[in-house]
């Protein structure tokens, strides 16, 4: 269906493509799950949408009322267009280092946007966040990274769009951050067949992001159950943005940086099937489009210097 | 006998223990006894990784790029070559 409601009814229902280029073999294949058609161009629409639905239903949000939110950028710019249509306000906490047109997007939408400090990355826009929210009870904390209707939104939407696109998908890949992606879409193709591998890939970023004064700054979503997960890895910029710039290459699909992370686990997880001669339908995500990064110059950098541009900078 | 061939990646926070060397090298059959080996090498850098014999659950550590968690945590079979990187754990999204 390709009518609508309104521009928030439209959230989710997005694209499975197939990479018949880059896909290992003919019976390896890749399929990017499209969340860069969502309306504001990321995945997260499905849950700020989730969020607010949620906190208008339980009472917590009430007209007029101002949101707060901890966010590297997108969340935040899914939550400033849900707040406009319904009127509300919204404050975002987002680390300094990160670019540049995630803070005209933001401030596009009409929302107030808090640095912190770039040492300590999101985590310090977590703490600054918390900080708030205790001075400012009257301030409503949507809370991505504890909030269970962000792992609902995938466990109804993002999951189930998948599963009757791609009945016979072997692996699920998706980044991992909030973890809302992987514990609702990884747990709802994991009960409709126990045999799918639930792989995360997370950005490993320059080293000012883990600039903790103490280990005990540490963070784990409360979202995040360990054992909805297969597999784990970490995959840092220079791989990252390789991916990306095969993906456009090859593909013709414009990604963000962190599809890139995550298109890497992928093509491993079909070289290893190729390796084990099995067959695959590997279903990945690609979280938002280049847009918002093209003043990384990474696209358009050489390809030895383009992952340094992003060292130190919060790229997924 | 052998020679530590085993690169291991160490973030700033746990630097003051090895000298300020960002990569060191160690020698172990499995993650557990690497560990062993970097705390003789740089006394005290065993208890800021474990916990009652478990990896602290701030710290990631990956073999190769795998989070070690999934792949047999401290029983993880090490080889020659492998790359290790330790992280604390940060937020994300």
């Amino acid at each position: 269906m390709a009518r609508f409601d309104s521009l928030e009814s439209s959230v989710g229902h997005t694209p499975l493509i197939g990479l018949p280029k880059l896909s290992p073999a003919p019976n390896v294949r890749l399929w990017a799950k499209m969340e860069d058609r969502n309306p504001t161009g990321s995945i997260k629409d499905r849950a700020a949408l989730a969020m607010i639905e949620k906190a208008e239903a339980d009472g917590s949000l009430k007209p007029g009322a101002t949101i707060l939110e901890p966010t590297s950028g997108n969340t935040g710019i899914s939550l400033a267009m849900v707040a406009k249509t319904r009127g509300y306000k919204l404050i975002c906490v987002m680390p300094e280092n990160t670019s540049i047109e995630r803070r005209q997007l933001l401030e596009m939408w009409g929302a107030k946007i808090i640095f912190s400090p770039a040492a300590g990355g999101s985590n310090e826009a977590v703490r600054v966040a918390k900080e708030l929210a205790a001075k400012n009870p009257e301030w409503v904390f949507m809370y991505q990274y504890g909030n269970p209707a962000n792992t609902l939104a995938h466990y109804q939407g993002t999951g189930p769009e998948i599963f009757a696109d791609l009945p016979t998908i072997t692996h699920f890949v998706a980044g991992l951050g909030t973890t809302g992606t992987l514990m609702g879409a990884g747990k709802y193709l994991r009960e409709q067949n126990p045999d799918v591998q639930i792989i995360a890939a997370e950005p490993r970023y320059g080293e000012v992001v883990y600039g903790l004064r103490n280990i005990d700054e540490g963070f784990v979503p409360e979202l995040y159950d360990a054992s909805v997960l297969t597999r784990r890895f970490s995959v840092g910029a220079e791989d990252s943005v390789r991916r990306v710039r095969e993906l456009l290459e090859v593909e013709g699909i414009f990604s963000g940086i962190s599809t890139g992370a995550i298109l890497h686990a992928a093509l491993a997880m079909g070289a290893e099937a190729i390796r084990d001669s099995k067959s695959a339908d590997i279903a990945f995500i690609v979280c938002d489009a280049g847009w918002k990064y093209l003043s990384t110059g990474v696209y358009s950098a050489d390809h030895e210097s383009a992952s340094e541009k992003l060292d130190n900078q919060l790229w997924a | 006998m052998t020679t530590a061939a085993i690169e291991v990646r160490i973030p700033t926070i746990l630097r003051p223990y090895t000298k300020d060397a960002k990569v060191v090298s160690a020698d172990g059959a499995d993650l557990k006894s690497l560990i062993s080996d970097l705390d003789r090498q740089y006394p005290g850098l065993a208890e800021r990784l474990l916990e009652d014999g478990a990896l602290r659950r701030f710290i990631n550590i990956y073999v190769n790029d795998e989070d070690v968690r999934f792949i047999g945590g401290l029983d993880a079979a090490l080889k020659l070559g492998d790359s290790i990187t330790v992280l604390p754990a940060v937020a994300g999204g």
